[in-house]
């Protein structure tokens, strides 16, 4: 799958920690608005703290779906969490949105996962039921802006999923 | 032949129907099915709900109560199998005898389907049951070869679905005792085989190491395919060799067999995987369903691309073409 270009990665870098925060924490309140039982599927694992590792990135982001919320930090310093999957961001959200198969990128070791396997599990299949779609979610916040936004969105994802791996739709 | 998909969502669920399955299989959020996993699954709600979905569009759903009853718990087991008959489930899965004799009397006109879990492998067997609970259907272990189900097949009175693509169990499915062995918690009565609760991975340098319970079940190399953490596909040192003793981590695919199969008297392709994601179902029920629908010489160049989707990103026939060690 195509990797984040480095130009990201090295913006990035120079960005200051709140303004990534805050841009974050706007995603994850759309995301859970618009899927109200996100997180249902989790059961005792809501309480656990997901660490999610862009390897393209120097950033870590920790979900503690309990609370909800997100926080980043630089990946130098990555978060004290329950469980953590890492690989490429474009990977991270493609598996956001169910449209790429976690086993098979763990099988081909695209994927890496490492501590509470059950509470990994859990989040795995709670996202995959949810139906998120991250052009349409993220379009949503752009107000006058979101047919331009999503539209945007959905090249880059169909351009992402085109490359590497077998997709779907 | 019936195409038989999996789904461990409702969100796989709809993939697989619109994928082109002529049944899914699921089950419900407990002990009472062989996939038990965290976040996997159906609520009674969702079961209904996905049974309309489906029969709006002429697809079956097969409902698996698989594992076996813990005595003094079989309400759990009742329940389910009275939830899924209401719920207007088109067969029940079922392996316990207990359950099977329970479903037979209190709903004589509802689908018997015999579990791969019933390890129901020989004439005998699979007669009794039919004889026993009117069971309409054997799902067959995946240790027997072609000619093996040929010759099964003329001698039984009932339908038969094999296993055809996905995760394959080289052992006396629901017998087998490797990973409660190894965990404490049995496939058969818990309904997880190697759980989650109990593996671990670590990075050792550029190596990738699984674990399950106190047991290293594998270390794969940089650069090599990783599979999942089963007893029976982990790597052992035996003799003065470091090998694989079972199988390999590999998934099974005998799709290529389409044809014998057929004539071997099988009546359902079934596809392993309720734990995969959406995007695995939607991918491998639309390649299937192609496959199925096209000529022998097409087939291959259409199931080629379903090997990195498998665990160690290889594929085997398995049993289907015994090549014992």
């Amino acid at each position: 799958m195509m990797r984040l270009p480095t130009f990201f990665s090295m913006l990035a870098k120079h960005v200051p920690l709140p303004v990534i925060q805050q841009a974050a924490a706007a995603m994850l309140t759309q995301i859970v608005r618009r899927h109200g039982g996100l997180f249902e599927r989790l059961g005792e694992h809501r309480e656990k703290r997901y660490a999610f590792l862009p390897s393209d990135l120097p950033l870590a982001f920790l979900v503690e779906p309990a609370i909800p919320a997100v926080s980043v930090s630089r990946a130098q310093r990555p978060p004290a969490a329950d469980a953590a999957v890492e690989g490429p961001l474009f990977m991270l959200l493609a598996l956001m949105e169910g449209r790429q198969d976690a086993d098979a990128l763990f099988f081909s070791r695209d994927l890496t996962v490492t501590g509470d396997m059950e509470a990994m599990l859990a989040l795995r299949n709670a996202l995959d039921d949810s139906g998120i779609d991250l052009p349409g979610d993220l379009g949503a916040m752009a107000g006058p802006l979101a047919p331009f936004v999503s539209r945007a969105a959905s090249g880059v994802r169909s351009r992402v999923l085109a490359e590497g791996n077998p997709s779907w739709n | 032949m019936e195409l038989i998909c999996p789904a461990g969502t409702p969100a796989a669920f709809r993939e697989a129907v619109d994928a082109g399955a002529d049944a899914v299989y699921c089950g419900f959020r407990d002990e009472t099915n062989a996939r038990n996993f965290p976040g996997l699954n159906f609520t009674r709600d969702e079961l209904t709900e996905a049974i309309g979905y489906a029969r709006r569009r002429g697809v079956k759903t097969l409902v698996a109560l698989n594992t076996f009853m813990r005595a003094g718990q079989e309400d759990i087991w009742y329940r389910a199998a009275a939830d899924a008959v209401k719920a207007g489930a088109d067969a029940l899965i079922l392996a316990d005898f207990g359950l099977m004799a329970h479903v037979a009397e209190t709903w004589p006109e509802q689908r018997i389907h015999v579990s791969v879990q019933a390890s129901a492998s020989n004439a005998e067997a699979v007669n009794f049951l039919v004889d026993a609970f009117g069971a309409r259907r054997v799902v067959l272990p995946r240790t027997l070869t072609i000619d093996d189900i040929a010759r099964l097949a003329r001698q039984i009175r009932c339908e038969i679905e094999i296993f055809v693509f996905g995760g394959l169990c080289v052992m006396a499915e629901g017998r087998c005792s490797l990973s409660s062995y190894a965990t404490g918690r049995s496939p058969n009565m818990n309904g997880v085989c190697s759980p989650a609760s109990h593996v671990q991975y670590r990075r050792e340098g550029d190596a990738l190491v699984s674990v399950l319970g106190d047991y290293t079940i594998n270390r794969f190399p940089a650069g090599e395919a990783a599979g999942y953490p089963t007893l029976c596909k982990g790597r052992f040192h035996v003799g003065d060799k470091d090998g694989y003793a079972f199988e390999d981590p590999v998934s099974l695919d005998v799709m290529d067999q389409i044809d014998r199969l057929r004539d071997a008297g099988v009546s359902a392709l079934k596809i392993e995987g309720r734990q995969r994601g959406k995007a695995y179902v939607a991918e491998v029920v639309a390649t299937l369903r192609r496959a199925l629908d096209a000529s022998a010489e097409e087939r291959g160049r259409i199931l080629a691309r379903l090997r990195l989707l498998s665990e160690g990103n290889r594929t085997t026939a398995g049993a289907y073409e015994k090549r014992w060690r």
